[in-house]
């Protein structure tokens, strides 16, 4: 009986304490920079594209909510010919992000994605691109990997040796 | 002032206030048990989210009416209309201010017990026309619930009709001018507000409903608008309980400075923030506990209490 009466009071004490609701649509709750929300595709700080069409995050998706198609350009690079995600399905996991070799695919701190539509969920390769770099400022794929390409021959990349000659018997 | 309009004019009031505040009941339960659990509530349609009792009420009543093929068809659509109809017909003999009564019956007491027991129907039917177990559970619970917390409940109001000397319950509030009843009637106070509580299953004594057992007990199989008359019935309960606590225990109208009606909607505005604090804090107890705990301890105590009460005003007189 008294702890009846303890918990009714105990309840009616909160009249007095702080609410713990955030309102959302005018508060907003604070994303961390790596929460996973809406993946993007990211560009190389000199604007070209980070994506190199390797299939990898397609691959690692648990999901199978990822599909692109690998295609090559003039300069002899690599890049996806076209790139889906079907949000409907995307779990969120960033197993693609941690898959990816060339930072290229990145998960964002947004989580506003409400469609009416179903098919509206599912983002090409114009939504999920942006302009910036993302998470890695400075990382720059095509300048660090020995693939050759046009202006770029092997072993001209940063950090990279003169590939060896192997035909000379000279150490 | 006393032409025959009166009392038609009375009704009028009684009504559009009671049916709008039942409905406004339902917001207020929602943002004080927010309040209580340290949330908003419904705080989006409108002012404070006020908007929210015409949302609900759209919805309700635009709702699809549906009865299920199995169910026993005229006891169902009946049974919802009893719980409101006797609810209303309650507030007949509730003065909210001296002179501002329909029917000022001298056995106003006798009169709001009978209309409560009547309101046990409502619940039983309802389970039973329902054909189903769950429901037919709520109904049985409801039935023994309100059976025995009925009779401690008009034992306990018996102190206060001994202390005014009538049933009329204008000369049981005028006898509280000097002091209000809750002070010589404590116990029979504590005990009414217990069976008050079980008398409108609300939560700790809602095992007709008890959704974590019984679905929704009596009323799983209802919808629409019919589920809303449940939810009317329940929330004009509450506020008839709460005035008959306020009438018989906590003088009524009376009070200072403000208008005698204005004192009786804030001590009931008080008593229906009590019974919404008992669903915040109280958790429901098991069906045995609540049966022993009614026969076994809250009827011995309304005896000794009526007894105790009988032998002071008959030595005083």
């Amino acid at each position: 009986m008294l702890s009846l009466l303890r918990s009714l009071w105990e309840v009616f004490r909160h009249t007095f304490t702080r609410r713990v609701t955030v309102q959302y649509p005018e508060q907003k709750a604070y994303l961390a920079p790596r929460y996973r929300g809406r993946i993007v595709l990211t560009r190389d700080p000199d604007g070209g594209e980070r994506c190199v069409a390797c299939n990898l995050c397609a691959v690692a998706c648990p999901v199978a909510c990822i599909s692109l198609q690998a295609t090559e350009d003039q300069h002899g690079r690599r890049y996806p010919e076209f790139f889906r995600i079907n949000f409907s399905r995307c779990i969120f996991c960033g197993y693609c992000e941690e898959a990816c070799p060339t930072y290229a695919i990145q998960l964002t701190p947004d989580t506003e994605m409400g469609e009416y539509k179903r098919q509206n969920l599912v983002y090409e390769k114009a939504d999920l691109m942006i302009d910036g770099p993302g998470k890695y400022p400075n990382y720059n794929f095509w300048r660090v990997a020995g693939v050759a390409i046009d202006g770029k021959d092997k072993g001209q990349a940063e950090n990279e040796l003169e590939p060896v000659d192997i035909h000379s018997l000279m150490p | 002032m006393r032409s025959s309009l009166f009392p038609l004019m009375v009704i009028v009031v009684v009504l559009f206030v009671v049916l709008n505040l039942a409905a406004a009941l339902i917001w207020v339960e929602r943002r004080l048990l927010a309040l209580w659990q340290d949330r908003y509530g419904p705080n989006r349609v409108g002012p404070f989210g006020l908007g929210q009792i015409v949302a609900d009420s759209i919805k309700l009543f635009t709702k699809e009416d549906w009865v299920p093929p199995f169910a026993d068809k005229p006891v169902f659509i009946l049974a919802p209309a009893i719980v409101v109809a006797t609810a209303l017909i309650s507030f007949a003999v509730v003065p909210f201010a001296p002179g501002f009564v329909i029917a000022d019956l001298n056995i106003g007491v006798l009169f709001l017990l009978a209309m409560s027991s009547l309101g046990v129907y409502s619940v039983v039917l309802a389970g039973w026309s329902s054909n189903n177990k769950y429901s037919l559970l709520g109904g049985i619970r409801a039935a023994a619930q309100m059976m025995s917390y009925e009779v401690f409940m008009g034992l306990s109001l018996l102190g206060a009709v001994m202390l005014a000397g009538s049933f009329r319950l204008t000369d049981i509030v005028e006898a509280q001018r000097g002091l209000w009843f809750v002070v010589p009637q404590f116990l029979a106070f504590i005990l009414f507000l217990i069976a008050g509580a079980a008398e409108t299953r609300r939560l700790p004594f809602d095992l007709a409903e008890a959704e974590s057992e019984l679905v929704a007990g009596f009323h799983s199989e209802y919808s629409g608008m019919k589920f809303g008359m449940f939810f009317v019935g329940e929330y004009i309960g509450v506020i008839l309980v709460s005035a008959t606590i306020t009438l018989l225990f906590f003088g009524g109208w009376l009070g200072p400075l403000l208008p005698p009606a204005v004192w009786f909607a804030v001590k009931t505005m008080f008593f229906i923030c009590l019974f919404i604090l008992f669903r915040a804090a109280l958790p429901r107890p098991r069906f045995d506990q609540l049966m022993s705990w009614s026969w076994k301890v809250m009827l011995p105590l309304t005896l000794v209490n009526l007894l105790v009460t009988g032998a002071i005003v008959l030595v005083r007189s």
